[in-house]
């Protein structure tokens, strides 16, 4: 089963979804203003990781038995781990190197 | 449960919005980038609890998670900063591709995954969106790739009435998804739909140069975003939604905001028609440079450098190619323990994507502090007494200041001819992107030292030692 409660607490789930939707659309466009330039490289690679979300599917899809799912989930945690990784070391230099200023 | 498993999702997204804001200041990008990882482990175990019932072959489930884990972990330790964008492109196919093959396993499973209060049109429909968006996300990320690995051509490669094929593209996949929709277990308009999207997503990036492939690899993040907001309408997961939703929407922000600094037009990439900028004849360039370049020799440099203040360093991604990072860094000590002045000008997009120089020099521990934009640099420069190029081309063309008619006219530079003297390492007078010749290099005060820029610093630092 999904993962709504059918609590019904009488409004919609699909309205729900798309009230969801809208509004972290919205935040989203709101929440990145100014970035320096020198932290595009990182952020892309950041954001790039939390992209990789989908593989909270993929979960489901392998555990139900599907090979389908087996090779989605591979592949989506390779997604996620490298993502995160190479995002950290990548900003593992510039703090170091702040410190050391220090 | 299930309100649990949704009130875990809301933490994630709190945690995504809070580690994007810590990702936009230098001092807390690491923490920022902390804070997300446990806002995705937090939907991890959010997922368990809420399929828990369901999950049945947990021998799948440990295999992909350890397996995935391992390489993705080899992956980014081995990787080197220099390929950062290719790494990024790859991995973000990755993501495109499970968002195509989970919406297919979706529609394959309809019986048993159909959410009970959706209808068979918007489960079909939200499949359809994830598998289209994901396959362009997979198949655009796929050839970013291989542009940046140089396994095929970087240039713009634009197949004949390119547009009006998208169109027809677009207008297709609206047929055979209404056809799909009526008949859902007719897969070969799934298969259809695949194919072209495939095509779409070729088409478009093929279509971009190499020096666009970062803003394009920005685009496609925010496609895969939104693939996942969509596979969430399929499962009608809540955390997906929010949480694809919102990177969907910050992606194409930071697309818009990369984009303009690299100078390019943001909608035009959006619409996949990115003018790439004019190649000009390169031919007139022999006569151009014809008997006016002074070339120079490591130990006149050293001389040069000895008796300097104040050194500005500009460098471009020449340095990156020749990985001379290390070599940069030992001159850098060996110059500032005698008490000169060095700072690194960095161009904003100098580099492969904007910030890559800034990433390359600090791996190589470069103080943080000796890191200048490009105004600092400006400034720095107005007083030096040499600027020393490493590399860099178009970045430090006059052009962009004097010539309207050349396409890098407006293009902030950082201006080298402002220090005493200028010199300039590079293996040849072959011009940058841009493809156009640069007059700095004729310019009374630059010298120009022809070589690769490893051999050429480790001359330099031989020469300079002897003084």
């Amino acid at each position: 089963m999904p993962l709504i409660a059918s609590s019904g607490a009488g409004l919609d789930p699909i309205l729900t979804a798309v009230v969801l939707f809208v509004l972290a659309l919205i935040i989203g466009f709101e929440v990145i203003t100014k970035v320096p330039p020198m932290l595009h490289t990182p952020l892309v690679v950041a954001s790039h990781a939390m992209a990789s979300i989908m593989v909270v599917e993929a979960i489901r899809a392998a555990g139900h038995g599907s090979l389908l799912g087996l090779i989605a989930l591979f592949i989506g945690t390779v997604n996620v781990v490298g993502g995160y990784l190479i995002a950290d070391r990548m900003l593992a230099m510039f703090k170091k190197d702040k410190k050391k200023e220090k | 449960m299930h309100d649990i498993t949704v009130a875990l999702y809301l933490i994630t997204v709190l945690l995504f919005i809070a580690g994007l804001k810590l990702l936009t200041s230098p001092r807390t990008a690491r923490m920022g980038n902390l804070v997300s990882a446990v806002g995705m482990t937090i939907a991890i175990i959010a997922t368990f609890l809420g399929y828990w019932s369901e999950l049945t072959s947990w021998t799948y489930i440990l295999i992909g998670g350890i397996l995935g884990s391992a390489v993705g972990a080899f992956l980014a330790y081995r990787v080197d900063m220099r390929d950062i964008p290719q790494f990024v492109a790859i991995l973000n196919s990755f993501g495109g591709a499970v968002s195509a093959l989970v919406g297919a396993w979706a529609i394959f499973n309809m019986d048993k995954v159909k959410p009970a209060f959706a209808s068979t049109s918007l489960f079909v429909g939200s499949v359809i969106a994830d598998a289209f968006i994901g396959t362009i996300a997979f198949i655009g990320s796929v050839i970013a790739f291989a542009k940046l690995q140089k396994l095929i051509t970087e240039r713009p490669v634009v197949l004949p009435m390119k547009n009006l094929l998208n169109v027809i593209a677009l207008v297709l996949v609206l047929v055979f998804g209404y056809l799909l929709i009526q008949n859902p277990h007719n897969y070969l308009y799934l298969y259809l739909i695949f194919a072209l999207a495939a095509f779409l997503g070729f088409n478009v990036t093929m279509a971009v140069g190499g020096a666009d492939m970062p803003v394009v690899i920005s685009l496609l993040i925010s496609y895969a975003g939104l693939s996942a907001a969509a596979l969430g309408f399929t499962f009608m997961n809540y955390g997906l939604i929010m949480v694809g939703s919102l990177v969907g929407a910050s992606g194409l922000i930071l697309t818009r905001i990369m984009a303009k600094a690299m100078n390019r037009d943001f909608w035009g990439i959006l619409l996949g028609n990115i003018t790439p900028p004019e190649m000009a004849a390169t031919s007139s360039d022999a006569a151009f440079y014809e008997g006016k370049v002074k070339s120079t020799s490591p130990d006149e440099v050293a001389m040069m450098l000895k008796y300097a203040d104040r050194i500005v360093v500009i460098p471009g991604y020449g340095l990156a190619v020749a990985q001379a990072q290390r070599e940069l860094k030992e001159l850098y000590d060996l110059l500032t323990r005698e008490g000169k002045e060095v700072y690194f000008a960095i161009h904003d997009v100098a580099g492969r994507m904007p910030g890559h120089m800034n990433v390359l020099l600090a791996e190589v521990e470069v103080p943080y502090e000796a890191l200048k934009t490009m105004d600092e640099g400006n400034q720095l420069l107005e007083g030096a007494d040499v600027a020393l190029v490493v590399g860099a081309n178009d970045v430090v063309n006059p052009l962009a200041k004097e010539d309207p008619s050349t396409p890098i006219y407006g293009m902030p530079i950082l201006e080298a001819d402002k220090a005493r003297s200028v010199v300039v390492i590079k293996r040849s007078l072959s011009p940058g992107f841009a493809g156009i010749p640069n007059p700095l290099f004729i310019r009374d005060n630059t010298v120009m030292l022809f070589d690769d820029a490893k051999k050429a610093l480790r001359a330099i630092i031989d020469a300079y030692k002897e003084l």
